[in-house]
């Protein structure tokens, strides 16, 4: 029976707690740190939510695909088979000079770059928070994914891992305000640092002197510092120079590489091995 | 039998859940309506002994984990519009449909409002007029998921 002046907890105390144990999670989310076996369990209890998201998008393109006519198909493969003929003559090259490249370091004593572990990820379309740049991938610590682990595409750099769960996991794009990318300047190896501005096209080099030698067009790369990415990935172009000397650092932007807008399949890095034992 | 009506009102509110995440075309993404929170805030007018602060807070604890936002956020203004609509049932009740539909445009106004300043505190987002859009959408959506969520009630029966 439902009472019409039922004596139950007030709304009052019941939003009191409310509000309580939410700024207990919101500043217990903020400042720790690490993947926690709670953040993941819970991380993993919202997975088939994702999943049953991201299902109409996964029959809309298996529905695109059983439309291909098979001209299509055909024109697709010849293209592909061409691609792959061109980047395999590029492949023997590689293997060519990293074995020249080992020889080189060998001689100069310093430590032989070791090729990282790395997995294909694919990002499942789900709406996410709109303040944040950030999307979610098929793979989590089943696959032995962890956080802070690098995230790239076919053209470039794309984000680090933020969040796992045991089947997902959710990566934060270098356009994010809360992330930062080191970066050297690929023509002449100036150090600096690439901050996400919030725009999906457009990141920032941060304090950047009036004096540094950056022009348009200059390639950022990674530059390993930091650890969290290896060395060498492309980043961004610079598009844009403001050398205003009013200001204390000169304001320069630049265009991320990667297409962040339209990523679909990605790689995921591990973190070199040889790397960590000679900083310890 | 209790367990019935709460099961039937899980049940909506997952679909809910499914319908926040869905992807939408890009063009459309900026006018995604608060499904969840409209669908909370239908219950909490129709059933206020069902569904209250505490469910509010769960849920948006799952909203902020399938939605990657900072833990604690969305449970927290979950929470206090729940509060205000579950405070206010009675009169609320009484309104005509597009009365209703203004008020609810308040309440998800101080939600986006709420969404924004503690997204500012912990990420240092800057604030840009689009985010207010699902404020106008949800108004036009209420009609509808009022309507059918009553006809849902009182087909089952959710007392």
């Amino acid at each position: 029976m439902k009472l019409l002046f039922g004596r139950t907890i007030s709304l009052q105390l019941r939003l009191f707690v409310a509000v309580l144990l939410s700024v207990v999670l919101i500043v217990g989310d903020r400042y720790t740190q690490g993947g926690t076996t709670i953040r993941t369990s819970l991380n993993t209890l919202v997975s088939p939510l994702i999943y049953l998201a991201n299902l109409p998008y996964e029959l809309f393109s298996i529905g695109a695909k059983n439309l291909h006519t098979r001209e299509q198909l055909l024109t697709e493969n010849e293209a592909l088979k061409k691609k792959q003929l061109l980047q395999s003559e590029q492949l023997q090259q590689l293997s060519f000079l990293s074995r020249e490249n080992d020889k080189l370091r060998a001689l100069l004593g310093s430590s032989a770059k070791q090729s990282n572990r790395k997995i294909i990820a694919q990002v499942l379309s789900v709406h996410s928070n709109p303040y944040s740049h950030q999307v979610v991938i098929n793979r989590g610590t089943t696959d032995g994914l962890s956080e802070g682990q690098a995230v790239i595409d076919e053209m470039g750099v794309v984000g680090q891992i933020t969040q796992v769960g045991s089947t997902t996991s959710r990566v934060l794009l270098m356009t994010d305000t809360t992330h930062a990318t080191p970066v050297r300047i690929l023509r002449n190896d100036v150090r600096t640092v690439v901050e996400g501005i919030g725009k999906i096209n457009v990141v920032k080099l941060s304090h950047v002197p009036h004096s540094l030698d950056v022009r348009i067009g200059d390639i950022l790369v990674t530059s390993g510092l930091g650890g969290t990415f290896p060395e060498g990935y492309p980043v961004a172009v610079v598009t844009e120079i403001n050398r205003d000397e009013g200001r204390p650092f000169a304001q320069v932007y630049a265009e991320p590489i990667a297409q962040l807008d339209r990523i679909r399949l990605l790689v995921v890095l591990w973190r070199n091995q040889q790397e960590s034992i000679s900083n310890e | 039998m209790n367990s019935r009506h709460s099961l039937l009102i899980a049940i909506s509110i997952f679909f809910a859940l499914v319908m926040a995440l869905m992807p939408l075309p890009i063009s459309f993404e900026p006018y995604r309506p608060d499904w969840v929170l409209m669908v909370l805030m239908y219950w909490s007018l129709a059933v206020p002994h069902r569904l209250n602060i505490g469910t509010a807070w769960v849920v948006g604890l799952l909203m902020d984990l399938a939605s990657g936002s900072p833990l604690g956020v969305n449970s927290l203004t979950y929470s206090v519009c729940i509060f205000i609509t579950a405070s206010n049932f009675q009169k609320i009740r009484n309104f005509s449909l597009w009365q209703q539909s203004i008020l609810i445009a308040l309440f998800l106004t101080l939600y986006h409002l709420m969404q924004f300043w503690l997204n500012h505190f912990l990420m240092g987002v800057y604030f840009s007029p689009h985010y207010m859009w699902p404020v106008l959408t949800g108004m036009l959506c209420w009609w509808w998921i009022f309507l059918i969520l009553r006809k849902y009630r009182r087909h089952f029966r959710i007392r």
